[in-house]
């Protein structure tokens, strides 16, 4: 049978969201920023909420999310994104209300407010990139950087003594009152696509039935910081990141 | 006994060459263009070996840049 | 149904944003203003109107939330202090940069640092020259009494969404802390979803049977963000055409002119008085809106005089622009008390003699 009677509209299982837009994404060759908004646009379409969705965009490599998923979008200062969420959810209770955020912007500079946010119950949806690293600024130490992983302000790797230790911040959100669903999952693989499709829908079906804040940590690559290639990246990660971030569920309530 | 073809077509000028894509395909279908770029300068994936598909959808999954789209038939 | 009742200045914040069908408010408590958040809090207008109340975990957070609900077109405000309104500096400039409407009311105490809890006009740079980064204004409203407490909300939302931008109510602790008659208005309706997406076409509501909508001060392409810029700057002037607001009294015909704002406008109603008396006749500018700032109105009154004394609680800021005015063709001075002091009308005058006519003689 020729291929190209294989590749007809009829048979076509697998397209790219149309939520998604023309624009090339930015982000480095492999990665994991992609795969994230592209399920993202997914779990949207398949709710039928793309006239309803606000999505919050953070300070950091996500910072154009809204040039790729196209919903509404409000551009967070900073690491305020969870408190952005907050006024959009409460002033407009009936969206499906998101953060996208990287590990510098909700675990340095916005951990009050990721933590207030969960602690208030606010009805949102927190999607968490966590590759331990500041990738748009050039590969700086996050405040999850492993102890010592080399990055340009750890260019002898992280040291507890100097640096700290690197922060499970799910682990803190799962302990809140006002937290329904923490977990941990990653896109390296098939198979862990599908469970991180699964997980983001589930955070985004709690906020629209009100229980509470789900958050989604995405333990990811960042093949650009972390120097490697982006299937070494993926080793690396399963290798090193998992033992400190371990994945499944934290909390579901 | 049914048999099932499948098919991907990827959307060179997105793809960034990544490799993912090639080291997720359980069946060896992909590679990269060894020589071939696109207009970013990319070797960006095709089916070396279409033959082989078995429409699983693995590429697509990993795919950081949503430019594989999916086919598959039951050949009866 | 308009209603006269006897209330702080900050009370009267509160029962008029609800009555001017505030959509939220957002903010963090600090001495003098907390008396906003609590009244808020137990008049429970998420009962009555809808209207949404958080107390948020730091001036921070409080200020982003009302960055968000700007950018969803709700009418959003906060309050605080001067210490609070540092903290929100960042937001404020995302929030012109954004182009979004936001009222927010700045209870000035005494500065800098933690300094004081009592009244000062020390925050006049801060809110007129723009105390966050980048080039931006606020249109900056400064409420002498506890009517226009009241009154300023209703015209702080409506200059902010005529012109897209910030607007600050500019109160000294005085206003906010003292009790007076006000009349409140009648309860005005908050706007349905379908009217905020006709009259805010550009607000975050969902995308319904319209192109995505983003509420961002980002732009990467140097061209683009000059245009912006200019854009911003070209609303300032239509601003500054359209909206300076002050009051002149006895500016006819006065042998000294006194610039003051706030309450102290009003010690200086007394100084007038008592100098009236003694056969020495002043005038006051009160400028109302601070940015724009009166220099036309004030450059008028100013013909004649022998001299310009401006009564601040401050080391001397507003100065600044009254000098700018009258171009340094008349002698401009400078009384302030500062650290929570208030003068007194004795004091002012004296001061006047002090600075224009004993020494002199």
């Amino acid at each position: 049978m020729d291929i190209n009677d294989i590749i007809k509209p009829e048979n076509r299982i697998y397209k790219r969201p149309s939520l998604l837009t023309d624009s090339h994404m930015h982000y480095c060759p492999g990665c994991s920023h992609g795969v994230v908004h592209k399920l993202i646009a997914e779990i949207i379409e398949e709710m039928g909420m793309e006239e309803s969705a606000i999505g919050v965009a953070p300070v950091g490599c996500a910072v154009f999310a809204y040039n790729y998923i196209d919903v509404d979008f409000v551009e967070a200062a900073h690491g305020r994104a969870p408190a952005l969420a907050t006024a959009i959810k409460r002033l407009q209770p009936d969206k499906l209300v998101f953060t996208y955020q990287g590990d510098g912007d909700l675990a340095a500079i916005g951990t009050g407010e990721t933590i207030h946010a969960a602690n208030r119950g606010e009805n949102i949806a927190i999607i968490f990139i966590n590759n331990a690293i500041y990738g748009m600024t050039g590969g700086q130490m996050a405040p999850t950087t492993l102890l010592g992983m080399k990055t340009a302000t750890t260019p002898y790797g992280r040291r507890a003594d100097l640096n700290g230790y690197p922060l499970a911040i799910s682990n803190l959100v799962a302990q809140l009152d006002g937290s329904c669903y923490v977990t941990r999952q990653s896109v390296q693989s098939p198979a862990a696509v599908r469970k991180a499709k699964a997980a983001i829908r589930k955070a985004f079906e709690n906020s629209m039935a009100g229980k509470g804040t789900s958050m989604v940590e995405i333990v990811s690559t960042c093949n650009s910081g972390w120097k490697l290639t982006p299937e070494q990246s993926n080793k690396w990660m399963e290798e090193h990141m998992f033992a400190k971030y371990p994945l499944g569920d934290l909390k579901n309530v | 006994m049914a048999k099932i073809r499948g098919a991907v077509t990827i959307e060179e000028e997105r793809c960034k060459g990544c490799n993912l894509c090639v080291a997720a395909c359980p069946a060896h279908v992909l590679s990269l263009q060894p020589k071939e770029v696109n207009n970013r300068g990319y070797h960006f994936a095709f089916m070396s070996s279409p033959e082989k598909c078995i429409g699983c959808s693995s590429c697509a999954l990993v795919c950081p840049d949503a430019c594989i789209e999916v086919y598959r038939i039951r050949e009866e | 149904m308009e209603e006269v009742r006897l209330m702080k200045g900050n009370e009267a914040l509160a029962h008029a944003a609800i009555r001017y069908s505030a959509d939220g408010y957002f903010g963090y408590p600090i001495t003098p203003q907390s008396e906003v958040l609590e009244t808020l809090e137990a008049e429970m207008p998420w009962d009555t109107t809808g209207m949404v109340v958080l107390q948020a975990e730091s001036e921070i957070a409080a200020i982003n939330m009302v960055y968000a609900g700007a950018a969803c077109g709700k009418a959003v405000f906060t309050s605080s202090s001067s210490p609070g309104i540092s903290l929100m500096q960042e937001g404020l400039s995302y929030i012109a940069a954004s182009e979004l409407p936001a009222l927010i009311i700045n209870v000035m105490r005494g500065g800098p640092g933690l300094g004081t809890i009592h009244p000062s006009q020390a925050d006049y740079f801060q809110a007129c020259k723009g105390g966050g980064h980048g080039d931006y204004h606020m249109i900056v409203l400064a409420p002498s009494s506890v009517q226009e407490m009241c009154d300023f909300v209703g015209l702080g939302w409506d200059l902010a969404f005529k012109y897209r931008t910030p607007a600050m109510i500019l109160a000294d602790g005085i206003v906010g802390q003292m009790m007076e008659k006000v009349v409140l208005p009648e309860q005005r309706p908050r706007r349905t979803e379908e009217e905020i997406r006709r009259q805010c076409p550009w607000a975050v509501t969902g995308k319904k049977g319209r192109k995505q909508n983003v509420g961002t001060s980002l732009e990467l392409d140097d061209d683009k963000m000059e245009q912006n810029n200019l854009r911003f700057q070209r609303t300032y002037r239509e601003i500054e055409k359209n909206e300076i607001r002050c009051e002149c009294t006895n500016t006819l015909d006065c042998d000294y002119l006194l610039v003051a704002f706030g309450s102290i406008a009003r010690i200086c109603e007394k100084v007038m008085e008592m100098a009236a008396e003694e056969g020495l006749k002043l005038g006051i500018v009160r400028p109302i809106t601070l940015w724009p700032f009166p220099y036309a109105q004030i450059a008028e009154a100013a013909k004649g005089v022998k001299g310009i004394l401006t009564v601040e609680l401050d080391a001397g800021q507003m100065i600044e622009d009254v000098k700018l005015a009258v171009n340094c063709n008349i002698e401009v001075k400078h009384y302030g008390r500062m650290g929570g002091n208030v003068p007194t009308p004795d004091e002012v005058l004296n001061a006047l003699k002090e600075l224009f006519i004993n020494e002199k003689k």
